[in-house]
């Protein structure tokens, strides 16, 4: 009865029902736009960086009213381009694909995709939402004040994150980064306690575990591993603080030279920060596309009209990423002063992880494999992700090999790797995701004519560019570096910025393209049916869009995997979830 | 009485209830898994300099160690009282369930008083977060970062218990929410085990 009365009635106020509001997918939504707004801005940042990398020293007047210290007279400072790439980085990282991935896919799926009416916590998923936005304001904010923003890499490796005198952004647009981040923390866990109690606890009738779309069984794996993941990096960013405000020298040595001025820290050591921070910092890459392959391998069957291949193996592999995600850590610090044997653990570990990864690329290759395929843009973004995962992986195995990594660590071949891992396979799943999904939060289609113009742009030019940065690393170009003219050995690699640059430019105006489609259609767009894609899962047999309580009286009942397409002797080539095994065979 | 069975029953529609809990209790425990990981942290910190670090300063020269002892009983003790306050409040004695939960409090309230006369002599000995007149700087920024951060969460703990104090005087708490509250108290005191071991013991 309380279950009922709740679905029927509708917050009443404007602000209650579209601001402070505790229902899933209007916080999903809200994450979703915040994380576009994010984006443009991180895109933004990128954009300055790539301008000074093409023709660096260039006077760009106009951007020396805007950042009249970064840009004293229009000529980008090398430190405020350090601040530029930290703060691309962290926003990219935390702010866009987290956001976006879980904050805004997974609030807005999680109750639809298991039959839920909402979170288990709904006021604390509202508060989870309302602590990130004062976390992205300090975030941002932070290029105003002295100094800058912060200048040490998303990473904040100590000394330059922890001596206040060290750069101009390690004075308060460190503090501020370190806040941000203690937010962010903050609102993730109360995000991620939520969706995994959820899922937990949440599921409607017969929606057992191993009939969870994959969506669903990555959500809740991220969340786990965020959740064991982010404790201890809070733990060290509050040591960092007491470093930067306390006098004390958790993270730094003695002997320390600032200026020509001898620190009096002692004791302490940066290695132990390396550590906590990528105790985190390697998971946390797995948080961020285990969820976008969640969504590649969904969408699958979709448009291929056959069930995914290997979902079983798909879960198992899942379990092993996450439990290997929490023990490679070491492979980022190589160079940092490791024992070659520690440097073998990793290596190891870290190889290991590319065979469950392999079998679920495989998997979703053999997914497409006799099926009866179909394009709409949904579609072709899941083939961009398929393709950037094989690519990011293959060079993964060289970074992961200890031998081969203390030549390519620091190059740009790690700056192409990762790109193409956390930047492409979880842009294209998020687009994907937003071109499927739109209907079910806004009743309308987005424009195909558009969407696949979107594709086209954005899919060659962002090989362009990482591709590019692959070659650019082999040939020994370190990365974070505010120019390269002033180096022999790089000279005739000139070109090859300009290239990127010029990519990177038609990468960041193809966006707007998808902005003016998305907030277009959001009004304007084609009145979408209840089940547009005809699709499987649970969260279409609600209507479209989906009312406050997501079903009406009653929960739906599920009473087979989300994935029967084409089953023999069914009626129809898709058997949703609610279909009884009276009308249709249960293949799984 | 609302019983654990009766809370599932209602929001569990489908598939076998895990752990047979309702979600509060259930997200109490993965709070207690993340936050229980934050202390996991800063004590691998702690390891992590102590084996890096030269020498560590002779702790019985620094602390009064029966005084701790006392501390540490005091902390133990009041998870006693918490649990019985939780089979009372389980048994539907209210009345018992809320003397034992100001036993508690005074419990916690004792420790905390404790642990500021002990953080006072020691900063009137001339202990800071950057130096420490008994050797190893770095040993007293850990002890009064890492002691410090567990006492906010003994009085975030007491305040939770006096919140379920006033609120079960007004009839207003269930058995559950008694037991939530009780579940990141021994939290709490089991995480003080492992601090009094490390940094006064071994
Ligand atoms: C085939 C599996 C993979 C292997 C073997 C692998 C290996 C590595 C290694 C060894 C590094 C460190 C390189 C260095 O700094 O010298 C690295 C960097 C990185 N990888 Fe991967 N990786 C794999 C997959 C992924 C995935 C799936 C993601 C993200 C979703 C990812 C994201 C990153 C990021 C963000 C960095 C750069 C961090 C930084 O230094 O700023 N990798 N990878
Ligand atoms: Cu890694």
């Amino acid at each position: 009865m309380g279950e009922m009365s709740r679905a029927v009635h509708e917050p009443p106020t404007f602000l209650r029902r579209y601001v402070f509001s505790t229902d899933h997918k209007v916080i999903g939504i809200q994450y979703l736009i915040t994380a576009m707004f994010m984006a443009i801005a991180g895109g933004g940042l990128v954009a300055l960086m790539r301008m000074q990398l093409a023709w660096p020293g260039t006077k760009w007047a106009w951007l020396g009213r805007i950042f009249p210290d970064g840009m004293e007279s229009g000529v980008m400072k090398p430190e405020f381009y350090l601040s530029l790439m930290t703060m691309h980085g962290t926003i990219m990282v935390f702010f866009v694909v987290s956001l976006g991935l879980l904050g805004g896919f997974g609030n807005f799926l999680i109750p639809l995709q298991i039959g839920a009416r909402d979170m288990a916590f709904p006021v604390l998923n509202m508060l989870s939402y309302w602590t990130i936005v004062p976390a992205c304001l300090v975030m941002l904010g932070s290029f105003w004040v002295e100094g800058g923003a912060a200048a040490a890499g998303w990473t904040a490796y100590p000394p330059l994150s922890a001596v206040r005198t060290a750069l101009p952004g390690s004075q308060w647009g460190q503090t501020l980064w370190i806040l941000g981040m203690a937010l962010f923390i903050a609102s993730f866990t109360m995000g991620g306690l939520n969706y995994v109690t959820t899922i937990f606890d949440q599921r409607t009738k017969g929606m057992s575990m191993m009939r969870m779309p994959l969506t669903i069984w990555t959500m809740f794996i991220a969340s786990a591993i965020g959740l064991l993941a982010f404790p201890p990096l809070l733990a060290a960013a509050v040591l960092l603080l007491f470093d930067r405000h306390g006098g004390t020298s958790f993270f730094l040595p003695s002997g320390l030279y600032f200026g020509n001025q001898l620190l009096p820290n002692s004791g302490g050591t940066p290695l132990l920060w390396q550590h906590l921070f990528w105790f985190l910092g390697h998971p946390e890459v797995y948080v961020l596309i285990l969820p976008a392959l969640g969504i590649t391998l969904d969408l699958l069957p979709v448009f291929t009209r056959k069930p995914l291949f290997g979902y079983r193996l798909t879960v198992y592999c899942l379990y092993a990423i996450a439990a290997l995600s929490m023990i490679v850590w070491g492979h980022h610090m190589y160079v940092s002063g490791m024992s070659p044997y520690v440097g073998e653990f990793f290596a190891i570990g870290t190889l290991a992880i590319t065979v469950p990864s392999t079998i679920i690329g495989v998997n979703m290759i053999a997914s497409l494999w006799g099926g009866t395929l179909r394009f709409p843009t949904p579609m072709l973004f899941v083939i961009g992700a398929i393709v950037f995962f094989g690519t990011g992986g293959f060079g993964g195995i060289f970074l992961g090999n200890a031998t081969s990594d203390i030549q390519l660590h620091d190059t740009y071949f790690v700056v192409g790797h990762f790109h193409l891992m956390i930047g492409g396979v979880t842009l294209m799943a998020m687009f994907a995701g937003v071109y499927y999904w739109f209907p079910k939060m806004f009743g309308r289609m987005m424009s195909e004519r558009l969407g696949k113009v979107h594709f086209w742009l954005t899919f060659p030019a962002f090989y362009a560019i990482f591709l590019a940065m692959h070659y650019q690393g082999l040939a020994g170009m370190p990365r974070r570096y505010y120019a390269f003219d002033k180096y022999e050995y790089l000279q005739w690699l000139q070109g090859s910025h300009l290239h990127v640059s010029l990519a990177a430019f038609l990468l960041f105006g193809a966006q707007f393209l998808f902005l003016y489609n998305f907030f277009r259609s959001v009004f304007r767009g084609r009145k979408a049916a209840d089940n547009p894609w005809n699709a499987a899962t649970l969260e279409w047999s609600s209507p479209t869009p989906a009312p406050h309580g997501n079903w009406g009286e009653h929960l739906p009942e599920v009473h087979r995997w989300p994935y029967d397409y084409s089953v023999p002797g069914a009626t129809g080539d898709c058997t949703p979830q609610t279909t009884p095994a009276s009308v249709a065979p249960v293949t799984f | 009485m609302h019983t654990t069975a009766a809370i599932t029953k209602t929001s569990w529609e489908g598939g076998v209830s895990p752990f047979g809990t309702g979600w509060s209790k259930l997200m109490m425990w993965l709070f207690i898994v993340t936050d229980g990981l934050v202390f996991a942290g800063f004590l691998a910190i702690y390891g992590f300099l102590r084996l890096a670090g030269p020498s560590w300063p002779d702790r019985a020269k620094m602390f009064h160690l029966d005084f701790i002892a006392l501390m540490t009983f005091t902390l133990i003790t009041s998870s006693a009282t918490m649990a019985t306050a939780v089979g009372a409040a389980r048994k539907g004695q209210g009345k018992l369930a809320r003397r034992f939960l100001a036993l508690t409090i005074l419990g916690g309230l004792g420790f905390l008083g404790m642990q500021a006369y002990e953080w006072s002599s020691l900063i009137r000995a001339g202990a800071t977060l950057s130096s420490n007149p008994w050797g190893a700087p770095l040993f007293g920024a850990c002890f009064f970062v890492i002691t410090g951060f567990h006492g906010s969460h003994v009085l975030s703990g007491v305040i939770v218990l006096a919140a379920t104090w006033v609120r079960s005087g007004m009839g207003l708490s269930r058995p559950e929410g008694v037991e939530v509250a009780g579940l990141y108290w021994h939290f709490v005191d089991l995480v003080w085990v492992f601090i009094f071991t490390l940094f006064y013991l071994v």
